[in-house]
């Protein structure tokens, strides 16, 4: 790719590549941008003209806004913590060599391929169900009252829920990064007179940093925007309305699609802070 | 002290021995090579030694004290790795200190035992780097100066050079030495390279597939191989052999002579033979003598001014006074 000649051949051809994901992405952030400026109310007379910055102040003056910024960065920050924690343990565990290794490294990684909508209905119906559920067998079991997971503990089931679909993806990750780790340096670490909890302490965690890191910043993108687990369950009631969706309620519920769009536009500002504060971590930890 | 000995030692990965009962005693204050071919079992003798592997039975005795159970930490060995296996997101400083860390020792000690270290291996001005910013050299100074601070009664050091170019291996090697006629500590030092371990060694041991051949001082090995496969491997370039009706003459199945102990002419000699590739060192040439009828190639030395050609035939007289003789066996035959 030296040449001048061979360089604009290049361009040429990956023209058509970039237009189409030119398009892809500006075209509906466009319209969206267009249309938080707009009183657009499709069953209530359509297009109503320009109302400047009207729409967002009433998404951002509407009580039920700053919970659902609260709800979002509850849910992605407690998803975050589990799946990193046990996604550590879990890749310590699996890295160790034990019998039908293969088989259990295919279970744990599952959960990743099963759809959210159908894990959250699983959760709900099989696992939560306050009748039904195994968890309610388990509880009348020990002679415990049954938890109505959904509406008493929303938020925390929802995490679980969400964190069990994540899990895998966060241990394949960090599995991957601790067997890169050099075992001499263990074993320098181990003649060096480093307990087994120094080892994992000054060795294994800072190795894992990096893989961390990424860890954390894919799943928080992912993250910002999960909507299925929380429409199969709870609909957004019982204090679960993320960002995402509050947004989908007022452009389907409400049929208010400026209101909606407006969200939209915060929601691409808060992702765009939460991954510029998440760079620079991963900036640090790169540099090293 | 450092006084190690292996007691029966045996060794198995499975169902293959990699380590069959071997006893080898290494004196304190000695420098011990291993040395052996790649995949001899040299790595694994070390690391039994280290703890690092379990001995599947026999003892290891350290000082005197069984040590046989005793976790790697605890044995007061320190390892030099050949991957350096320095902590990557550790500054030097931090490295070296890592072990004295682990074992609380009070500051002022470690801060004086660091300085200390960095001084006599020119790490000083290196102490806030990374690893990573360091030369394959200074890497390798770093992990001598982490076992250093230890003050253990031993070291080991498992092919440590092997990663370094061959300049800076001279290098280190000298250095190495120097380090071990100062602090008198004992050395085990595992190469498969037979010019280290005659340069470096006070006692050289000569495995092959987990086999003791010969222990012996490096002059010992050199002037008496007690077998086919130690004069092969020791000296450089290797011994030539010769069979059949030559070796009839000497009473014996093999006779061994080191190209250093070949006189040639291109008059006149007790073999003929024609040259082949000739190699220039400057201060020796070596020649490749072919169509002797006697091995396929016999490998002579000469002055580097003695100057043959490819195809010239040229005469081979060897010094009968420096001959080993080898049974059937492949054992030496002392005159
Ligand atoms: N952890 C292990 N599991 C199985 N076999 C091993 C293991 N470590 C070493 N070996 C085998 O033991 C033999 C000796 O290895 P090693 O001591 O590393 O040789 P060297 O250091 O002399 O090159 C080799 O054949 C190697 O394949
Ligand atoms: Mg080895």
């Amino acid at each position: 790719m030296a040449t001048q000649h061979s360089r604009s051949a290049a361009r040429i051809m990956m023209a058509p590549a970039v237009i189409l994901l030119l398009g892809w992405m500006l075209v509906p952030l466009t319209m969206t941008v267009i249309f938080s400026f707009k009183k657009y109310l499709p069953l209530r007379g359509g297009d109503l003209g320009w109302v400047g910055f009207d729409n967002y102040v009433r998404f951002v003056s509407s009580s039920t806004f700053w919970p659902s910024v609260q709800a979002t960065l509850v849910i992605v920050g407690g998803v975050l913590a589990i799946t990193v924690v046990f996604g550590v343990l879990l890749a310590l565990l699996l890295d160790q060599p034990m019998w039908g290794q293969g088989v259990v490294r295919i279970l744990v990684i599952a959960p990743f391929f099963v759809m959210p909508t159908v894990s959250a209905l699983v959760w709900k119906n099989i696992f939560m169900d306050p009748v039904n559920g195994l968890f309610a067998h388990l509880w009348k079991f020990f002679g415990a009252e049954p938890i109505s997971w959904l509406s008493e503990a929303s938020m925390p089931s929802i995490i679980l829920i969400v964190s069990w679909q994540w899990l895998p993806f966060a241990t394949l990750i960090l599995l991957t990064a601790m067997q890169s780790l050099d075992s001499e340096q263990l074993e320098a670490a181990e003649m060096d007179g480093a307990s087994p909890l120094a080892r994992f302490g000054y060795i294994v965690l800072p190795h894992l940093g990096r893989a961390i890191t990424v860890v954390v910043l894919i799943q928080t993108i992912f993250l910002l925007s999960i909507f299925a687990e929380i429409f199969v369950t709870t609909q957004g009631a019982f204090g679960t309305r993320t960002l995402t969706y509050l947004i989908f309620q007022r452009v389907l519920e409400s049929q208010n699609i400026g209101l909606g769009s407006a969200g939209g536009v915060y929601a691409i500002i808060l992702a765009n802070i939460v991954a510029a504060f998440l760079m620079r971590i991963v900036g640090k930890n790169l540099d090293t | 002290m450092g006084r190690i000995t292996l007691d029966k030692v045996t060794k198995s990965f499975g169902a293959t021995e990699v380590i069959p009962p071997l006893d080898l005693t290494i004196e304190d204050g000695e420098f011990t090579v291993f040395v052996g071919p790649s995949g001899c079992g040299k790595s694994t003798l070390l690391r039994l030694i280290a703890g690092l592997e379990d001995v599947s039975s026999g003892q290891i005795r350290i000082d005197g004290n069984d040590a046989t159970m005793v976790p790697p930490a605890k044995r007061g060995l320190a390892m030099v790795f050949q991957s350096y296996a320095l902590y990557p997101h550790m500054s030097v400083r931090k490295n070296i200190a890592f072990p004295m860390r682990m074992a609380n020792m009070p500051q002022e000690e470690q801060d004086r035992r660091i300085d200390a270290a960095a001084k006599a291996l020119n790490l000083t001005d290196y102490l806030d780097r990374k690893p990573g910013q360091l030369s394959g050299g200074q890497r390798q100074r770093v992990a001598i100066g982490r076992a250093i601070v230890r003050e253990p009664s031993a070291f080991l050091f498992d092919e440590p050079l092997s990663n370094l170019d061959a300049a800076l291996r001279v290098g280190m090697r000298m250095e190495i030495s120097e380090l071990h006629k100062k602090l008198a500590t004992t050395m085990v030092y595992v190469t498969h390279d037979q010019v280290e371990a005659m340069t470096m060694a006070d006692k050289i041991v000569v495995l092959r597939a987990g086999h003791i051949e010969q222990v012996g001082s490096p002059l010992d090995l050199y002037r008496a191989p007690r077998n086919l496969f130690v004069a092969g491997f020791i000296g450089s370039p290797k011994m030539n052999f010769i069979e059949g009706e030559e070796a009839a003459k000497y009473d014996c199945h093999t006779i061994g002579v080191r190209p250093e102990h070949i006189t040639i002419s291109g008059s006149e000699g007790a073999w003929s033979g024609v040259v082949g590739v000739s190699e220039h060192l400057g201060s020796d040439t070596f020649f490749h003598i072919h169509e002797t009828g006697l091995a396929e190639t016999i490998t002579v030395r000469a002055d580097g001014e003695v100057g043959f050609k490819h195809g010239d035939r040229v005469y081979l007289t060897p010094r009968t006074d420096m001959l080993h003789r080898f049974d059937t066996k492949g054992l030496r035959i002392d005159a």
